[in-house]
């Protein structure tokens, strides 16, 4: 059984969903092969060459895959691919680009956002934003998987694999690169953070979202949206969690003013405890938290994250 | 320049979904239909290119059963010319789709193929980047914004670091998020005015291409219940609980 993983990397960091998509790939059975493909990524290669499970690590190392262009990625891989049976990515922006796009030029039926290994040919994944969950048979030569890192433990502990350079052939693309609209901060990774706490609409102005920004520090979280405050301008796209957001797994999950459309729950599906605070007692988010706390939150905020402050310093 | 827009009919997205106690999917029947959200607004994108004067013909196409004329009669109503109903009562896997979509690209030539992002029944988020694979053409997945420039076009595209701008050449495939604009509501007058408009119906036959699933659906569950409900007094029991929860929780 052999196994290629795409490395998802940002800016010269391996992104920790790589370390989770290698924790899904284990259950497999075997080492898996790790393909670092970017402008400048040594560093990259060195921290996977770092992990278990890994065998060997192939740098594809070129101007041409800086912006993780789906038509370069999709060209390189589809030169490597040969002798593999999985070639794995996360479910990320890349790979979710990426992997569709070289399935079709293999002819192969690709299965996406993985949230469970059952042996060799059998996966779950989520549909109807997360109100069914599918277990799919896929007995092709070749499988190709996107994999929700959100939903499988990282793979931890020390390895030592030899990183090899691979030989690029004509990687022209026609998409012209422009420019990276980054969301500047310093919050950590929404995708993995143990803590998110979440605000919706109800805040009402950038300004007041920033009481969430507030709560989250205090708790060294990461921050999370709903669509409508994103739509609102309240918090950048990148925030937004649910179907069409990110998808989150944290120890607990904060949700505050946020009514909890089922779009808006298929994000937070994986969360080990939900607190809402919410003015509404009947709304769906406050029936399904683990805690709530009926009240409003431009008083509760405020109190609560003086009183955490304090008792977290203690 | 022409555009062709792939539309889905799909479960309204509105509708809470029942999984069957037999485990064989979800049940459909005499459930509300509708355009799958991220297709309307690839129709509204290439509605809104053609009033720009960008477009100068907008053919919408898609695949499914012959009550899928229905999201095509929307679509017209919104403002494309004409439809294509590829039928077929059959599960139709994304690929299979891509490999359709590719034959109407054949067909139709046209110098831009707008799809949604994701359709909101099986959430696969492939069918552009399958056709953009097959046909060997530049994609732009998630897009927000979209600007015509000279045989090019600019797109804005939400990524997981925010959001990221290129230029593509033309023949391109864009994929619509739901930002990228707001579907503009159909009244009545317009659907009977696009009741006359061309919607050629054809069996998936006539196309050539092999749609027996790759993949084969073992069963539908439904997903794991959570036992909520508990609420607090006070600020400070929350202070308490979120308190107790930092504490015990075991740092990576
Ligand atoms: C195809 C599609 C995809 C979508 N994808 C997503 C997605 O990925 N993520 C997502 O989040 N949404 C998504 N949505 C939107 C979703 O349906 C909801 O509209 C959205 O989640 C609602 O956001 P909200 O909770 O902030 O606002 P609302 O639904 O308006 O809820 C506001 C809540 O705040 C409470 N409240 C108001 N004032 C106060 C106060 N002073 N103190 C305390 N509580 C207060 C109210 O009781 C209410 O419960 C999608 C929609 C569609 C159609």
């Amino acid at each position: 059984m052999s196994i290629l993983v795409l490395a998802d990397h940002d800016q010269g960091k391996l992104s920790p969903a790589t370390q989770r998509v290698l924790g899904a790939v284990a259950t497999l059975g075997d080492a898996a092969d790790v393909l670092v493909a970017g402008e400048n990524i040594g560093v990259v290669a060195e921290a996977a060459a770092k992990l278990p499970g890994v065998q060997k690590v192939s740098v594809a190392d070129n101007a041409a895959y800086a912006s993780q262009s789906a038509e370069a990625l999709a060209g390189l891989l589809s030169g490597l691919v040969d002798g593999y049976e999985y070639i794995v990515a996360s479910a990320g922006a890349v790979g979710r680009d990426v992997m569709p796009r070289l399935a079709a030029k293999l002819d192969v039926m690709p299965v996406t956002d993985v949230i469970a290994i059952h042996g060799a040919d059998r996966f779950d994944r989520p549909v109807y934003a997360g109100n069914a969950i599918e277990t799919v048979v896929n007995t092709q030569a070749k499988k190709l998987l996107t994999i929700r890192a959100s939903a499988f433990a990282p793979i931890k502990g020390d390895g030592q694999a030899p990183i090899e350079p691979v030989s690029l052939a004509d990687i022209k693309s026609v998409v012209e690169f422009i420019a990276e609209l980054r969301t500047e901060n310093d919050t950590p990774d929404l995708g993995t953070a143990q803590i998110v706490v979440g605000g919706g609409q109800s805040f009402a102005s950038a300004e007041n979202f920033k009481m969430v920004e507030k709560l989250a520090a205090v708790l060294g979280a990461a921050v999370g949206a709903t669509r409508a405050a994103v739509d609102a301008g309240y918090a950048p796209n990148d925030w937004q969690v649910g179907q069409t957001g990110k998808i989150i797994a944290p120890d607990l999950y904060i949700a505050i003013g946020i009514s909890g459309a089922l779009q808006h729950l298929a994000g937070i599906q994986g969360a080990k405890k939900i607190i809402a605070i919410n003015l509404d007692p009947e709304a769906p988010l406050v029936k399904l938290a683990d805690l709530a706390l009926i009240g409003d939150l431009f008083e509760v905020v405020p109190a609560l994250t003086a009183a955490l402050e304090q008792r977290l310093k203690a | 320049m022409k555009i062709l827009v792939a539309v889905k009919r799909v479960v309204d997205h509105n509708v809470r979904i029942r999984v069957k106690p037999d485990g064989s999917g979800v049940e459909t029947a005499n459930v509300r239909m509708s355009m799958n959200p991220f297709c309307k607004n690839a129709v509204e994108a290439a509605v809104q290119l053609a009033e720009q004067g960008h477009a100068t013909e907008i053919v919408a196409v898609s695949i499914g059963p012959k009550a899928a004329s229905d999201v095509l009669l929307t679509a017209m109503a919104m403002g494309v010319n004409r439809s294509i109903l590829i039928e077929t009562d059959a599960r139709v896997e994304p690929l299979a789709v891509a490999k359709l979509l590719q034959a109407v690209v054949d067909e139709e030539k046209p110098d831009l193929v707008l799809l949604g992002k994701q359709a909101v029944d099986d959430d696969s988020n492939q069918t552009g980047q399958m056709l953009a694979g097959l046909l060997d053409w530049p994609q732009a997945t998630f897009a927000s914004a979209i600007e015509v420039e000279d045989g090019a076009v600019k797109v804005t595209r939400e990524v997981d670091y925010g959001r990221a701008e290129s230029r593509l050449p033309l023949p391109a495939i864009i994929t619509a998020d739901l930002r990228l604009n707001t579907p503009r509501n159909t009244a009545l007058p317009m659907v009977m005015k696009a009741r006359q408009k061309p919607l050629a119906v054809r069996p998936v036959a006539e196309f050539g291409v092999d749609i027996t699933p790759r993949l084969q659906i073992e069963k539908t569950t439904p997903p794991a219940e959570r036992s909520g409900g508990k609420t607090v007094g006070s600020v400070d029991d929350l202070v308490t609980a979120i308190g107790d929860d930092v504490a015990n929780m075991e740092a990576l």
